[in-house]
Formats: C-alpha cells, structure tokens, sequence
C-alpha cells in the first residue's frame, strides 16, 4: 500500500465525514436540546437534494445558479421545519417517546412518498458549480476541488454553530433550555420560540446538506432511509446532543469506513453498526457527550 | 456499569399516556355480546378461509396470521413491559433465516427446524438483550436498532450462508401430505394447507403468550411498564424481568419469521432493514398496544387496507403516514382502544 494510496483513502474518509457531520449536526442539535429522535432528518435531506435540483432546472443558464440553488433549498427545508414543529410537534413534547418516534416516521413516509410523487423515480443528478470542477494534485493523487470546498465547510459549519452557541444571546438562550427548559420558561423566556428555532435551523442544515450533496451523488428515492442510520451512528458515537462529540463522531465514521474496507472488506457495513452498539453499551452518551 | 447507567432512566410516576388505561365499567349485567367466545369464532372463521375464499383471500389470510403473531410479540414488550424496541425485525429474520437455512440447506424437517428458529431467535434475543434492558428509553430504541442493523449487515454481506443480497429463494414448503388423512382437505393445495398449519401454530402461540401475560409473571411485566422504580423497591429484578420479556418476544417473533419464510417461499435481507421495525411498530399501535387483542387487529386492517389502497394507488407509503399522523393525534388508544371507549360509553349512556 502505497502512501498516495493511503492518503486518497483518508481523503475519501474525510470528504464522507464532513458530509456526514453536515447532516448529523442538525439531529444532534434537535435532540439535545428537544430530546427527540427525528427519523424525518433524512426526509428533509432527501427533499433538499430534490429541491436544489428543482431550482438548478429553472435558473439553468445563469451564473452561480447552483448556489442559488442550495441556498433555496436550505431555506425552503428549514420553513418546512419551522411549520412542522409548529403544526404537529408541539403536542407531542412531554408524550411517550414513542409517539414522537412514529411522529417523525409518518414524516418520512409521507415526505418519501410526496417525493416519488412530484419528481419521479429516476435519478437525477446536478453538475458541480464551474468555480469548483477542477481538481488539483497533492500527494500524487487527484483532489477534486469540490470535495476539498466540503471538506473545508464542514469545520466551517461546525465553528460556526459553535459561535452561535456560545457567543451570542440567542446560542445562551438554547444552551439554558438544553439544561432545563421548565426553568427558563419560568424565568419569562419564550421557549417555544427557542423550540421552532431549533428545529428550523436542524432542517436548513438538512436541507443545505441534501443541495451540496447533488454534484456527487445521484439523487433517488430511498436515500432519506439510508442516510438517517448513518447519521444516527455518528451522533451516537460522538454523543447525542454534543456539537463537538458529532464533529468527531463524523469523523471517526468516515474513517472507520473508508479502513474499514481495506481490512475487513465485506464487512465494513457491519462494523461500523458493531462500533455504534458498542458504544451505547460501553457510553451511552457517547465518547464526548456527558451523561444526562 | 449499572451505577453508571441509573441516573438515564427517568422517574414516570405516571402510567403511559396514549397506552390506553381506561378505568372499566362495573358490570351490571353481562350482555350478550361479552358471553359469546368471540376468540373461538374468529378462529373458526379464519378456519373457513381456504374453502370459502379464493386463493388470494387465502394468501390475504396467512399474511394477517403471521403478522399477528409478529405483532402480538412486539406488544409483550411494547403494551405489557413498557419497552419501545425500534429493531424488533431482527428476530423476525434471524427466525425466518434460521429456518430457511435449516430446511434448505440442511434438509432438516419442519417440526424440528420451526422450533429451532424460535429458540435461535430467542438466543440472539438473550445475548442482544443482555445489553439492553440496561439502556432507558430513546438508548433502548437506539441499541436495539443497532442491533437490527448488525443483523441486517450479517444477512446482507454473509453470501455463503445468508446468499447476501441475492437472498435465500425457494425454500421448500414442509411435508403435508399428512394432511389428506383430514376429512375434507384432501383437495386442499399446499398454500392453503401450509396457511391451516399456521393458524393452528400462531393460535397456540398466543394463546400461550396472553396465558403469560396473565400469570403473575405477567403482572410484574406490567408493574414494571407502570412504574419501575415502585417495582424494584417491592424486590423486583427488574432488568431480569425485562430480559425475560425481551427473549420470549424474540422467540415469538423468530416463529413467525419462520412462517413468513415459507409463506413467502424466500427470506431477503430486506426484512431485516429497519424501516420494518417501524412497520410493525405501525401495526401494533393501529390496533391498539393497551390490548392484547389490538396488534392482530391492527394486523389485519393494516394488510386489508394495504391491498385495498394499492389497487387505487402506488402511494401506499403516503397513505400509511397519513393513517398514522389521524391515529397519533386523534385516536393514540388503536382500533381496539376506540371501540372499547365507544362501547363504554354506549354502556354508560344505557345504563345512565
């Protein structure tokens, strides 16, 4: 195994990691401060890539219309969540987990279906944007200069949720309803505002994740279900609800797949759901996450 | 561990809402409706269905049995323990592989392999189960859709057992020839004998399970589901209860994953993808998880609707949502718990 070799596998790791921290954060968030699993994440995923697709077909000719294109679709998927939550989810906070659970189940169903519905089920795919279709050499091996631009706003996206948190009145206003939520309502703030919020800024995050995914990956029906279990796994390895558990649990899922197909190549499936039970066994709250 | 893990498990002082606890009426008088043995006749009807029904009422028929089953062993978990199992498909298909495997592969008779596959069910149910009664909620759900998903890859990836994506086809159906020996099923073709089989099997098989439920075995499960902590003050162990809880489901949903395989004449590993737990999760609270008798409920409206709407539409994943969203908003206790509740108070009006 030659170095180069190594290294383009590494790359490969990476670029599936900061995709898949793109998509894991907004689940992380939603559960950490609203205790819930949101199975409609790779729903909202799913519809972003489609909805991105949508809009690169109506600007077609225009300069920077996959841009715009991704904007929309983070937009227009983090409205969708924002009239979710507010329509449905609020009467079902302080109910059986299970019902939340199937909650968002019925979600997928209908939102996988009104999908097929609305754009077929042949896969459709989007051109990488003309700035970033190039590639440049390091190490010997190719890097297409899309997947370096992921790469790069992944960590990007991560410090910026980070500030948001952290620095800033509203972040302050989360991280205190993350904690104890009866109390600050208590204190006179508006925690359903906190809620809606939250849950739009996880989908826009869905939705951005779903328009940057288009110039490599083919968009089909079935790749909201798909994604939603590898989410899960690295927010269950991170941590559920730990911005910087999921960051890291990204990372350690990309790598572990991508070397995990170099020792164990048939397998490499199942080792990344052994690591995700093992976990949960060993930490329930994941390798950054605190107990709760 | 088990310090580490107790601060996750939250108090519920409160019985499960939506599991419909609905206080029962006094009985004045029992009407008739309460003293016909309406369990028997259903049978006796479902017994009819091969003779009086065509060859897809048949298939219709042994598609609601097998989910019956399926269901009524999530319910030991769900509507009598309290546990909320997001990977419960994964017994169903170590089930239906093991039988698969034994009587294709091995050439191992039914009788033998069927209780096999519940017992191999069973012991995958133990050793998965082990670890997590430890977990409290939303961890349960996620380690035992992880182990689900482990499942999954296993039956996905493992060709020269499993045959991996392609499947395990054509596994033969059992030896029932005895059957021409029964008045009346000589002219019976091999589905519809092997759909009798099944009805006889799955009605021991919950006739067994709903004798547990009401053992005081039992009665500690639902102690458990009500209230935990109240429990294991009294002495309880209750993460051994739950076990024992988690391994006779798994066992009964091995059986039916047995059933299904030969019903189907093959076992995938799309069966064993999680999107099925959720499925049958679906079923279980469409019925009604507060009643023994609501997942077979369930099971049946479920498979009905399910050919009816497809006949109009391929938006049948539409539909099932739709249903779903109606049943969580406006009627959480089921079918069953809708008409128990109608009942009650068509009583209280008669009575009034």
């Amino acid at each position: 195994m030659s170095s180069s070799f190594l290294f383009s596998q590494f790359m490969g790791g990476l670029t599936t990691a900061m995709f898949l921290f793109l998509i894991a954060s907004g689940l992380s968030l939603v559960f950490g401060v609203m205790r819930v699993i949101n199975f409609a994440h790779g729903s909202f995923y799913m519809v972003g890539a489609y909805l991105a697709w949508q809009v690169v077909q109506w600007l077609q000719p225009t300069g920077g219309a996959f841009w715009i294109a991704a904007l929309a679709a983070a937009l227009g998927i983090g409205l969708l969540g924002a009239v979710t939550e507010r329509i449905f989810f609020r009467s079902l906070y302080g109910r059986e987990e299970l019902y939340q659970l199937l909650f968002t189940y019925a979600l997928v169903l209908i939102l996988g279906d009104a999908a097929k519905y609305l754009w077929g089920t042949d896969q459709l795919s989007v051109s990488t944007p003309p700035a970033l279709a190039g590639g440049i050499t390091i190490f010997g091996t190719t890097q297409p200069l899309y997947t370096l631009f992921i790469i790069a706003i992944g960590p990007a996206v991560a410090f910026a949720l980070w500030l948001v948190l952290n620095r800033t009145s509203a972040g302050r206003m989360v991280r205190a309803a993350q904690m104890d939520r009866e109390m600050l309502a208590a204190l006179g703030a508006n925690v359903s505002i906190i809620y809606t919020g939250m849950f739009a800024l996880s989908a826009f995050l869905a939705g951005l994740s779903g328009a940057l995914v288009t110039p490599i990956q083919s968009i089909v029906p079935g790749m909201d279900v798909l994604i939603i279990v590898q989410a899960f796994i690295v927010v269950v390895i991170g941590g559920m609800g730990s911005l910087w558990g999921t960051f890291w649990g990204s990372m350690i899922y990309g790598q572990v797949l991508s070397f995990g197909i170099l020792i164990f190549p048939s397998f490499s499936l199942f080792s990344v759901f052994v690591l995700m039970a093992v976990i949960l066994i060993v930490r329930p709250w994941g390798l950054f996450g605190r107990p709760i | 561990m088990s310090t580490a893990t107790a601060p996750l498990r939250r108090p519920s002082a409160e019985p499960a809402p939506g599991l419909a606890v609905i206080p029962a009426a006094p009985p004045l008088h029992r009407p008739l409706a309460s003293r016909i043995p309406w369990v028997l006749v259903v049978f006796l009807v479902m017994a009819t269905v091969p003779w009086v029904g065509t060859r897809y009422d048949t298939f219709l028929a042994s598609q609601i049995v097998i989910d019956a089953l399926f269901a009524v062993s999530l319910n030991l978990l769900l509507g009598t323990t309290g546990l909320v199992s997001f990977g419960h498909v994964a017994y169903f298909g170590v089930g239906a592989y093991a039988c698969g495997i034994l009587m294709k592969t091995y050439g191992w008779p039914f009788s033998v392999a069927f209780p096999a596959a519940g017992l191999g069910a069973a012991l995958f149910a133990l050793v998965s189960g082990f670890f997590c009664v430890r977990l409290a909620k939303l961890y349960f759900a996620m380690l035992t859709l992880a182990f689900s998903q482990i499942a999954w890859a296993i039956a996905y990836k493992w060709n020269d057992v499993t045959g991996g994506d392609q499947g395990l086809p054509e596994i033969p159906y059992p030896d029932l020839d005895w059957m021409s020996a029964i008045p009346g099923c000589a002219d019976l073709s091999v589905g519809a004998r092997f759909y009798l089989l099944s009805l006889v099997l799955v009605a021991l098989a919950l006739a067994v399970t709903h004798r547990i439920i009401r053992s005081p075995f039992g009665r500690v499960l639902t102690t458990i589901r009500d209230n935990p902590e109240r429990a294991a003050f009294l002495g309880v162990n209750v993460r051994l209860y739950q076990l024992a809880a988690f391994v006779i489901a798994g066992g009964l949903a091995g059986l039916a994953g047995a059933l299904y395989g030969i019903f189907s004449r093959g076992v995938f590993s799309d069966y064993l993808f999680w999107s099925k737990s959720a499925e049958i999760l679906i079923m279980t609270i469409l019925g009604g998880a507060g009643f023994f008798w609501g997942p077979p409920v369930g099971a049946a409206a479920l498979v009905w609707l399910n050919q009816w709407v497809t006949d109009y539409t391929q938006y049948w994943s539409f539909v099932l949502g739709a249903i779903l969203l109606v049943l969580l908003f406006c009627f959480p206790g089921g079918i069953v718990g809708g008409i128990v509740a109608l009942w009650r108070r068509l009583q209280r009006l008669r009575h009034a």
